[in-house]
């Protein structure tokens, strides 16, 4: 079950210094951002219980005790919390299940006995809404709309107090973390941008040179294609993967606000500009794999392991395709792989808008050990936990400013600096809006044009009346 | 529907009062426990549900809020799912049709053909057997990811390897491709309404499996035909054909009542074999948009999902109902 394992990442701003104001107020809750933002700004009462970071032996916790002023303070607070703690994970593939272990056995209390609860990635988000209403004391889950849409439920548990220990993450990841009504919600890991992955190698062997603009990139699909290579790798099993196409193309053709408009419903479907969108993506269909939708996300990184596609849009974890420990060429094909920014289509509208997921914790509504739950979620919003994940799965960037990056790849550094010199930071489309419009409308319409591209007039004007009955 | 039960339960209780006086009380006790346990657990998990259902297909829910906040929006449910939801609902019940004439012309057929022929105790019988039975101990989901993986892979599957397809770029993706096989006549095409590529692939990975049930069915079937009846047709000179056709099948109604009846269910409540396949776009299946819309991520239209939970609960015992009346109506005649 691990084809469609990793499910689309979610919009969320993983924004640094460089964030505006304007790019605060993401999705469907701009409004309730703002409020969000007001109301965090004044929100203070009640003690938390310190956060735990015990400095013990453990490899990864010293380093990071090193690296973090807070933390080493933190960690100076013993944790009080005692007894058991349930933690439902939806860490399932091999890499980011153990690296989860790892970060929980990092876990300074020790007094506290964490039982981690792993359910297949896809089955867990069937199953969230179920799930919930009797979870674990600690869920994982995503940042942006899918978060705030739960914490609106009141389906998961305040962690204010929590985030006043959490120095570490810049305001960009508070806000991410904010729910409708400026209370926190949510502690984030790690975060991974979405881009065009190529084989340097591949690259330099045929003097290809990363496009910039939407004419170089077609002008290197067709090169490769005169080559023998396929230009684009293209899944979609999961009906997921294709989204990621979309959020893309319309940011370069209509810009970061119109996305943001369309996925909160206010936008047409039917509009020229959302037509524009698909008019591009014809242009590319030619170049891409074809059967689309048959593929997992995996199949298509196999293909530019073995260099039989130049280049692929996927989020950075496309590298954990590759095991080391299971290929012993895995390693140079992890080391060969970088990405470029999805290429500038409109000069007025540029091409510094990305996609960038957050994914993180959240705590039940009611847990069984509420102590237990907000020091481990204390814990996992510091270099140190963040570390001790990141250095078995590879494939991400800590949320905490303070992480050490001495042991990043070149492309996890590429992409920490790649994010934060985005001006604006988008959601993944399933992410990013009505979860109900994002699984049952989206995906089945791009799975629809991508199988028969000529039909998207009437795909569209299906998808805009489906918008208007959902968004109702 | 309330006038009917009582009408009907009326007489009944007339008539077990009469029979349960020759009981002693002991019997009554044990009756009451052996008939009253199940009935109540019937009701409670089946037509509490059900009902529960139908009243929560004319209302507007997310599943979340409290059930106070429940509102009744009438019809509006029904209109949107065969208005605009129309490529989805109409493509669904397009598909469960076509598994339902599909699974009783195929794998129905091929069950009844080697139980009869498996019933001939030819050497190796057993072996047989358990060949054909043995994708029957699969559950669905199982069948779906192993014919997935396995035969239909488009870079390592049997097929491609087969048809020499597995290079990048020649091949052929069985399972995501949904063009059409061929469409259904006087049906606008955006509705999607015909029989796409995937999905008749896959209906030969259901076959795989239902042919075994029905096997096993049948031949248990066979097994309880008196031997004399064919000998004595033998006698009469009927052919191998005649006796199957006027004798044997004949004999074995109660069986054939119960193959049709689990050939309908299968074919309307087929789901986990799709559902493991990540429910590719022409697959649809109606009690696939049941559980789209009430669990997952998508989930929370409790009153839209639960409209498709009626059209579906209505075309299985509507079906059903029509079956069972039309037979046993035949059988006092």
């Amino acid at each position: 079950m691990s084809s469609s394992a990793r499910r689309s990442p979610s919009p969320t701003q993983v924004g640094f210094s460089a964030l505006s104001r304007r790019q605060l107020l993401t999705g469907a809750a701009g409004a309730a951002g703002a409020a969000a933002f007001l109301a965090a700004c004044g929100s203070s009462s009640k003690t938390s219980s310190p956060v735990t970071t015990k400095a013990a032996g453990d490899t990864a916790t010293t380093k990071a005790a090193a690296a973090a002023g807070t933390t080493a303070a933190a960690a100076a607070a013993a944790g009080k919390a005692t007894g058991s703690l349930t933690f439902g994970s939806n860490f399932s593939d091999e890499k980011p299940k153990a690296a989860l272990q790892a970060m929980v056995d990092g876990f300074g209390n020790k007094n506290v006995k964490v039982a981690i609860n792993t359910v297949d990635h896809n089955k867990y988000q069937e199953n969230i809404t179920n799930y919930l209403q009797q979870p674990d004391d600690v869920v994982s889950w995503f940042a942006g709309y899918r978060m705030r849409f739960f914490a609106a439920k009141g389906l998961v548990g305040d962690v204010s107090d929590v985030w006043k220990n959490l120095g570490e993450l810049s305001d960009a990841f508070k806000k991410a973390a904010t729910g409708d009504d400026g209370k926190q919600y949510f502690v984030p890991l790690y975060y991974y941008p979405w881009a065009v992955h190529y084989r340097k190698s591949l690259f330099a062997d045929k003097g290809y040179k990363a496009p910039k603009t939407w004419d170089e990139f077609k002008a290197l699909a067709d090169k490769m294609k005169s080559d023998g290579v396929t230009p684009l790798a293209a899944a979609n099993d999961g009906k997921w993967p294709q989204m990621g196409m979309f959020d893309q193309l319309n940011m370069r053709t209509n810009g970061y606000d119109f996305h943001v408009s369309l996925m909160a419903g206010k936008e047409k479907w039917t509009d020229d500009r959302v037509m524009n969108v698909f008019k591009h993506w014809q242009e590319i269909l030619p170049l891409q794999q074809t059967g689309a939708n048959g593929r997992t996300w995996q199949e298509g990184a196999n293909a530019l392991g073995k260099k039989e596609v130049g280049m692929y849009l996927l989020g950075t974890f496309v590298t954990s395709n590759f095991d080391p420990k299971k290929d012993a060429t895995a390693q140079a094909i992890i080391d060969d792989i970088d990405f470029f920014n999805f290429p500038e289509i409109d000069p007025k509208i540029g091409a510094d808008a990305v996609d960038a997921p957050i994914d993180g914790f959240m705590m039940a509504k009611s847990p069984k050990n509420a102590d237990a739950a907000k020091e481990l979620l204390g814990y996992i919003g510091t270099a140190a936990a963040q570390e001790a994940y990141l250095k078995i799965d590879p494939s991400s960037v800590a949320a905490s400013g303070k992480a050490s990056t001495s042991g990043y790849s070149a492309l996890q550094k590429k992409s920490a600096e790649f994010v934060g010199s985005a001006k604006s930071i988008a959601q993944f489309l399933d992410r990013d809006t009505n979860p109900d419009f994002a699984s049952n409308v989206m995906g089945d319409a791009l799975a629809k044009f991508i199988e028969n591209p000529s039909t998207i007039g009437d795909i569209l004007k299906s998808v805009e009346e489906k918008k208007k009955a959902i968004f109702a | 529907m309330a006038t009917d039960l009582t009408s009907v339960t009326a007489p009944r209780t007339r008539r077990r009062r009469r029979r349960f006086s020759q009981l002693t009380g002991r019997d009554k006790r044990a009756l009451f426990f052996m008939t009253g346990i199940p009935t109540l657990v019937h009701v409670v998990f089946v037509w509490i549900p059900t009902i529960a259902t139908v009243i929560l297909s004319f209302t507007k829910w997310d599943g979340l809020a409290p059930v106070s906040k429940i509102h009744f929006v009438g019809f509006k449910n029904y209109w949107q799912i065969f208005t605009v939801f129309k490529d989805d609902i109409y493509p669904a019940l397009f598909n469960n049709a076509t598994l339902l004439v599909f699974l009783f012309l195929g794998p129905t057929v091929l069950g009844i053909v080697l139980a009869y022929l498996l019933d001939k105790n030819i050497r190796g019988t057993a072996i047989y057997q358990g060949i054909y039975y043995f994708p029957v101990v699969l559950s669905l989901a199982v069948v779906g990811i192993i014919w997935k993986s396995v035969i239909y892979s488009p870079s390592q599957g049997l097929v491609n390897t087969v048809l020499g397809r597995t290079a990048e770029g020649h091949q052929t993706d069985w399972l995501g491709t949904q063009t059409k096989v061929f469409w259904l006549p006087g049906v606008e095409h955006s509705i999607g309404v015909g029989l796409s590529r995937n999905f008749a692939v896959i209906l030969i990975a259901i076959a795989w499996r239902h042919a075994g049930y029905i096997m096993v069915l049948y031949l248990a079937g066979l097994k309880s035909v008196d031997p004399s009846l064919r000998e004595a047709a033998a006698i009469d000179g009927c052919n191998e054909w005649q006796a199957f056709r006027r004798v044997v099948f004949p004999a074995m109604k109660p069986i054939n009542i119960v193959v049709v009846v689990i050939t309908i269910i299968e074919a309307l409540r087929t789901f986990d074999i799709v559902a493991a396949l990540n429910s590719p776009v022409g697959m649809q299946l109606t009690s696939l948009l049941v559980t789209r819309n009430l669990l997952g991520e998508g989930g929370g239209n409790v009153g839209r999902g639960s409209a498709y939970g009626v059209v579906l609960l209505l075309l299985c015992i509507g079906f059903i109902i029509w079956y069972v009346v039309n037979n046993f109506r035949e059988e006092s005649r």
